[in-house]
């Protein structure tokens, strides 16, 4: 078990290490000219834009600017805008934002509480709600209750998110006021603020993704009612509810997979949840620096994500060492 | 002596097992049908057998003959949803069609328990063999503590042969052999100690020295319970190993029913004779041929008329006219063979079996 975790956790970190680079070279290679945000337009001429190039490196080599971010992540380094314009970027370092002339990682980390937030309360909700309704689904296959279930999951889910989150604000927010604090307060000063304010939120992104959870575990419950062992669970006399934790257990596994996915997505940014609701998160961040072409936020949201998706990758792997003992021995 | 129940006598009365002489399972006229797009899958059709305490019934047909259905509905284990059941179903006395399910969860796993195919895909791949032989006993002892469904599990692990229970009752079903498997199965099955056992062609995923154990198992198990035994089969050799009685299938009915010296030395209609000549004998020549029984099983949407069996019988010349296309035969014992039942038109089995004799040498 130890080994494996081991194994899985370089094998996560090289998947780290190539996606930081894939990043830095698809910015590279791509058509803007991040120095070209940082000089006004009515005084721009071609020496100073060759003078910012140059003193933030720019105009180095790929390999030798990706060797001096690599490391100012481990080490931190000095990042300079220009003449006597020396920002000081300590470890782990990912670049001084163009326009707010502050950490990338100091704002991602102050960012991070309120997207985290939604990501967490919004992942409880429809994953409750979702593998509950799917199991009740599996359970009266073929009845009323389930055609109904289904049917509503399809509309709801056919409806486009964001449509769906702008209604929600203009009715519960703007015109009826039920939601009045819509918003993000740090849980440490203010809970009941902090509550509140994400509710919509939370309901808006939960019920809204807990349809597809529904369809998926009504699915995987549906095949894994029919597995012999649950005929044996049955054969045992044991209660309706055991059988089904039984066949739960099991058709968990799939469930479990695309939680670990969407989750990592979450983190990375609900940019719809955070614009709607006036949330300040990664996904709001990220929008406006890719407004602003501030090239080291746009780069630090991206492999941010790539993060996620592989340590999302690694748990989902050790959930599944943990729920499947069949898992552990490889 | 078992006996299949000849007139559908509707009114034994219920509660007392045993003492009125009833035997423990009685199935009487039972009736299984699926509705289904295509068309109503009559599954099982008017079967009636019964199993007395002590004795083995072993059941052989073909694949979709009715024989699983049918003791899958004596554990009450069909969804009322897809499956209409009909006829009498009587567990030591207890009326079992149309039980409501909180009391049909009580005799199951408890007074009757089943055996099933395949044991690694029968047993819960997440869950420990201790976990799953614990939780079968605890279903009806529900005041037994952790420590005492512990110590059953061990010792159930235990009476079916399994070394080291104590250590082994930790390990996950992947971590056995198929033989080791199918004894967690077995001693999940008796934890209750069981009055009636089903064991759903126990042995098929074995090969043959473990088959061997495993049926010596049960036997030695039957011996110490006491209990009734159903052993489903396609397997001849199974049948002559453990059954008292036989009961042979053939498109959802019952086609012959006696002993099993009765069966196998004096079979008395074609299909039963058809399944003698497709078994290997060891001493019989090596060259030649097997004999399979020509065609397919029958469509149970759109049964033949008539006797199920005759367009694959090759004996219909025996018969006068078309009698075999335009009536089912009744299930009953020829004169001369009492308590040997039979599902053919043909009056004299035994002469015509004379002139024709099976190649495996069963001769009468």
């Amino acid at each position: 078990m130890f080994g494996y975790l081991v194994r899985r956790l370089i094998g996560a970190a090289l998947v780290v290490v190539v996606t930081s680079m894939l990043v830095f070279v698809l910015f590279f290679a791509g058509p803007s000219e991040p120095a070209r945000s940082l000089c006004s337009t009515a005084r721009c001429t071609p020496a100073t834009l060759a003078g910012i190039n140059h003193s933030l490196g720019y105009d180095q080599p790929v390999t030798t600017q990706y060797l001096v971010w690599a490391k100012g992540v481990v080490a931190g380094r000095t990042v300079s805008f220009g003449p006597n314009v020396d920002y000081n970027c300590p470890a782990p370092c990912l670049g001084i934002s163009f326009q707010q002339r502050l950490s990338v990682f100091d704002i991602l980390k102050q960012r991070l509480p309120a997207t985290l937030s939604i990501a967490v309360g919004g992942a409880i909700i429809y994953l409750v709600v979702g593998v509950s309704l799917g199991v009740l689904a599996a359970r009266r296959r073929g009845t009323m209750t389930d055609r109904s279930l289904v049917g509503s999951s399809l509309i709801i889910s056919s409806i486009p998110y964001y449509l769906l989150a702008l209604l929600a604000y203009l009715y519960l927010v703007s015109s009826w006021g039920l939601f009045p604090n819509t918003g993000y307060t740090s849980p440490f000063s203010s809970p009941v603020g902090w509550i509140s304010g994400m509710l919509l939120p939370w309901l808006v992104l939960g019920l809204a993704s807990s349809t597809t959870y529904a369809r998926f575990s009504r699915g995987s419950m549906v095949e894994s009612l029919s597995e012999d062992y649950v005929r044996t669970a049955k054969a045992k006399g044991l209660p309706e509810r055991r059988v089904m934790r039984h066949a739960l257990r099991a058709a968990i596994v799939p469930v479990v997979t695309i939680f670990g996915l969407d989750v990592a997505y979450l983190l990375a940014g609900t940019v719809f949840t955070e614009r709607i609701f006036g949330i300040q998160g990664i996904g709001l961040t990220g929008l406006f620096a890719i407004q602003q072409e501030d090239l080291p936020i746009i780069q630090a949201t991206v492999l941010f994500g790539a993060v996620l998706v592989v340590v999302a990758n690694v748990v989902v792997d050790v959930v599944y060492s943990i729920i499947d003992p069949r898992v552990r021995l490889s | 002596m078992s006996t299949v129940a000849q007139s559908a006598d509707a009114t034994a009365p219920a509660p007392a097992r045993q003492s009125d002489g009833e035997p423990f399972l009685v199935v009487d006229e039972l009736t299984v049908k699926f509705p289904t797009f295509d068309g109503v899958v009559n599954a099982v059709s008017e079967l009636s057998y019964n199993v007395q305490l002590g004795k083995t019934l072993g059941i052989v047909g073909e694949s979709g003959s009715g024989k699983s259905v049918s003791s899958m509905a004596v554990m009450g284990l069909h969804d009322s949803r897809t499956a209409r059941i009909s006829g009498s179903i009587r567990v030591g006395g207890t009326e079992v069609v149309g039980l409501d399910e909180p009391k049909m969860r009580k005799l199951r796993g408890n007074e009757v328990a089943m055996i099933f195919q395949d044991a690694l895909t029968a047993l819960h791949p997440f869950y420990k063999v201790g976990h799953q032989i614990g939780e079968a006993y605890s279903a009806h002892h529900n005041r037994a503590s952790g420590d005492q469904v512990h110590k059953k599990a061990v010792e159930m692990l235990d009476r079916v042969g399994i070394p080291q229970p104590d250590r082994r009752i930790d390990d996950y079903p992947h971590q056995f052999s198929g033989g080791m498997r199918q004894r967690v199965m077995i001693a999940m099955a008796l934890s209750n100690d069981p009055q009636l056992l089903i064991a759903d062609e126990p042995t098929t995923a074995l090969d043959v020295t473990v088959q061997a154990q495993i049926l010596d198992l049960l036997q030695e198990l039957q011996r110490d319970f006491g209990s009734a035994v159903i052993i489903i089969t396609h397997d001849l050799g199974v049948i002559a190993e453990m059954a008292d009685d036989v009961l042979v299938m053939y498109g959802g009915r019952g086609v012959e029913f006696g002993s099993v010296k009765q069966i196998l030395s004096q079979p008395l209609m074609p299909y039963t004779w058809g399944l003698l000549a497709s078994v290997p004998e060891l001493d019989s020549d090596p060259t030649q041929r097997l004999l399979p029984i020509p065609g397919t099983p029958p469509s149970l949407l759109s049964p033949p008329s008539g006797c199920p069996f005759h367009p694959r019988c090759r004996y219909r010349d025996h018969v006068p006219g078309d009698l075999c296309v335009r009536e089912l035969p009744e299930f009953v014992a020829p004169p001369g063979h009492p308590d040997h039942l039979k599902r053919c038109h043909i009056k004299d089995p035994e002469a015509v079996l004379s002139d024709n004799p099976l190649a495996t040498g069963a001769q009468p």
